[in-house]
């Protein structure tokens, strides 16, 4: 993975130091809060409804046992204990006090890491698909892109007052897992006769007004991606609206001009900047490139593996669960859940942390990854070292089987912390959870996507959950709206409202009425409840989520 | 026209802390919400917030809340306003842990 350089370190410390006399003049009163707010945004910190809230990249998910020990360290000596993963793949503390931050900057700092630009109306953390560099279906591994757009959009004196925030994602496989179409850009890596290229995705975002990337550029040649990104982001820079935040973000740019009228100033604007990209920015990805290439896979025996899967159901159930096929046949990629039925998506102890730390370093070459759906990855593991990887997750309670189906679920962390919630998440989450395992039948129910958020933002990107949850305030009272049918991977759509939302006593019986009732709407155990959806529509749905209006109406 | 006057209080997060704080009689900030001054009538509300305003080295983003009377003091009308009084519900921290509110 990428080490900083010189420079980097150089720039990072500078910007802590920076910071800590901006903390200092706004408590010796020089700056007043309007002054501050814009600075320690940029730094990436929050004032939330019971505290500070400090937001810390971790650039396209990856980290290293020593980044996570870190974490864990931080979490320990300056918060409760915790930190919480969230949908765009960056970690949140949510007890900082003011004057501890620029040493808890500093800390991360120690370990290549920083706050800056998780916040603002800036170019946000560059996200990407968490299997990157160790997915079977991979094309070319995102991340060197990734790290490229990082370096250049940190403190691009260009855009660091755009019209709102800027959200780029990178997908280098088949299967979309990045969220690239609900991103300002989306950015998958395509082949095209033997050519590595890029499909460029412009103008998918969810919050207020979702809407599904459109295809900008169908095969962007390699040499192309930064004049061409800078081009797009330059267009919006200059034609997005600053006269009303709802309707900045470059979505509704392209929805108000037409995706042809975009693409066509983005041509003229990339034709004109190209030639200032005079190929350092080509050279610098070859050189970003060596620091991702693949470990060196062993290839001893699987036997502990199989063994482990014929004679220990527990590890079995896990193993059906947790694991998706590596490249490498004697690999596999485990991802270790952060949804414990009960527990807050999302979130690891100090403990937690050092347990998976630990497990990279002796199994996994040293790497851990966070996903979108706040899960932690073990990218590169040999099959056989998985009985002792799964006894390790088992002492601290990590090893919950629960990848994919219902109560693996997407929660914000809405009003128990969010300042712009309008409701909570994470009750709504832990008790669905709750509920489907006490019925047992989550394995039974099969590939489910809950997605929760605690306001229309959609930072639990309900919109592309199969049942999204929205949670709202009515009158003075929690209140949940239910879409039904999103999907965030590369058939993506968004999920269609299914009626009248539901109080907090009234949504989990809810969702369980659809749950169950799929169960007797679907053809076999092969059809997923979105398949069915697609099937059948959304009529039988609603019908199981309101019987009351199908008993009026008959 | 304009709605009728409903009771507040001024609220805050503290500067150093960050923790939800409320403005008493005497003027100063407790993290209870009992404490707070309930405020009866705009023209007075107007003041508190400027006076809270004021004191930027102490508190940030002072805005009126409803609250409502009751026997220990005010309480609050709306959820959001009652979680600032406790804390989290996934875990018991922040107010819910670090202090006793009146019963």
């Amino acid at each position: 993975m990428y080490h900083y350089n010189d420079f980097d370190e150089a720039f990072v410390r500078e910007r802590v130091t920076q910071f800590r006399a901006q903390v200092e003049r706004r408590i010796d009163g020089s700056l007043t809060e309007d002054e501050f707010k814009p600075l320690r945004l940029m730094n990436g910190l929050y004032l939330q409804l019971h505290a500070y809230m400090l937001r810390v990249a971790i650039p396209y998910g990856t980290l290293n046992s020593a980044q996570m020990r870190q974490l864990a360290m931080i979490a320990e000596r300056w918060d409760k204990g915790y930190g919480h993963f969230t949908t765009r793949q960056n970690i949140q503390f949510n007890w900082p006090r003011l004057r501890d931050v620029p040493d808890m900057l500093d800390a991360l700092a120690d370990v290549g890491m920083h706050a800056i630009q998780t916040s603002g109306n800036t170019i946000r953390n560059v996200t990407a698909d968490h299997f990157a560099g160790a997915a079977a279906d991979e094309i070319a591994d995102p991340r060197p892109v990734a790290e490229l757009l990082r370096q250049w959009s940190t403190d691009h004196p260009q855009f660091q007052f755009l019209p709102r925030k800027f959200k780029i994602a990178v997908s280098g496989s088949r299967h979309d897992r990045a969220v690239t179409r609900a991103h300002d850009i989306g950015l998958e890596i395509v082949e095209k006769d033997g050519e590595i290229g890029y499909r460029v995705i412009v103008g998918g975002g969810l919050g207020r007004t979702p809407m599904i990337g459109k295809v900008l550029r169908d095969f962007l040649p390699q040499a192309d991606l930064l004049p061409y990104t800078e081009a797009v982001v330059s267009v919006w820079n200059l034609l997005g609206r600053r006269d009303n935040k709802y309707k900045s973000r470059i979505k509704i740019t392209v929805h108000e001009h037409g995706i042809e009228e975009i693409s066509r100033l983005v041509e003229e604007e990339f034709q004109q900047i190209r030639p200032g990209f005079a190929g350092f920015d080509r050279g610098l990805l070859s050189h970003i490139e060596h620091f991702f290439a693949a470990p060196a896979f062993s290839e001893k025996s699987a036997a502990p593996y199989d063994e482990a899967y014929q004679t220990d159901p527990v590890f079995r159930s896990w193993a059906d669960t947790n694991l998706t096929e590596h490249r490498h046949p004697n690999h596999a990629i485990v991802t270790v859940s952060l949804k414990k039925h009960g527990a807050t998506p999302g979130d690891a102890s100090a403990e937690q942390m050092r347990v998976l730390a630990d497990l990279a370093e002796h199994y996994g070459h040293d790497e851990l990854r966070i996903s979108h759906e706040q899960n932690v990855i073990l990218p590169h593991v040999h099959k056989g070292d998985l009985p002792a990887i799964h006894d390790a997750l088992k002492a601290s309670d990590l090893a919950t089987a629960n990848i994919g189906l219902v109560s693996d679920i997407i929660a914000c962390p809405g009003m128990d912390y969010c300042a712009l919630a309008t409701a909570r998440s994470i009750p709504i989450a832990q008790q669905i959870a709750t509920r489907f395992d006490e019925l047992k039948l989550e394995h039974d129910i099969g590939a489910l996507k809950i997605k929760i958020s605690g306001c229309i933002n959609a930072c639990g990107h309900h919109h592309v959950g199969h049942i999204g949850i929205l949670g709202l305030d009515r009158a003075g009272l929690e209140n949940y709206q239910v879409t039904l049918g999103g999907d965030h991977t590369e058939t993506a759509a968004i999920g269609e409202r299914a009626g009248p939302g539901f109080s907090a006593d009234e949504i989990i019986p809810a969702i369980e009425r659809l749950v169950m009732g799929y169960l007797d709407l679907r053809e076999g155990r092969d059809e997923t409840f979105l398949e069915a959806y697609r099937r059948l529509g959304p009529a039988p749905f609603k019908a199981l989520l309101y019987p009351e209006a199908k008993a009026n109406a008959a | 026209m304009p709605r009728p006057f409903t009771p507040k209080v001024v609220t805050a997060n503290r500067l150093l802390e960050g923790d939800a704080v409320w403005r008493t009689v005497t003027g100063d900030w407790s993290p209870r919400l009992s404490d707070a001054e309930l405020i009866e009538d705009a023209r007075t509300a107007e003041l508190r917030l400027l006076e809270a305003a004021a004191e930027a080295h102490l508190v940030v983003g002072a805005y009126l809340a409803d609250a409502t009377k009751a026997e220990t003091g005010p309480k609050p009308t709306h959820f959001r306003e009652a979680f600032r009084t406790r804390g989290p519900s996934n875990y018991a921290h922040g107010k819910q842990a670090d202090i006793q509110e009146k019963t």
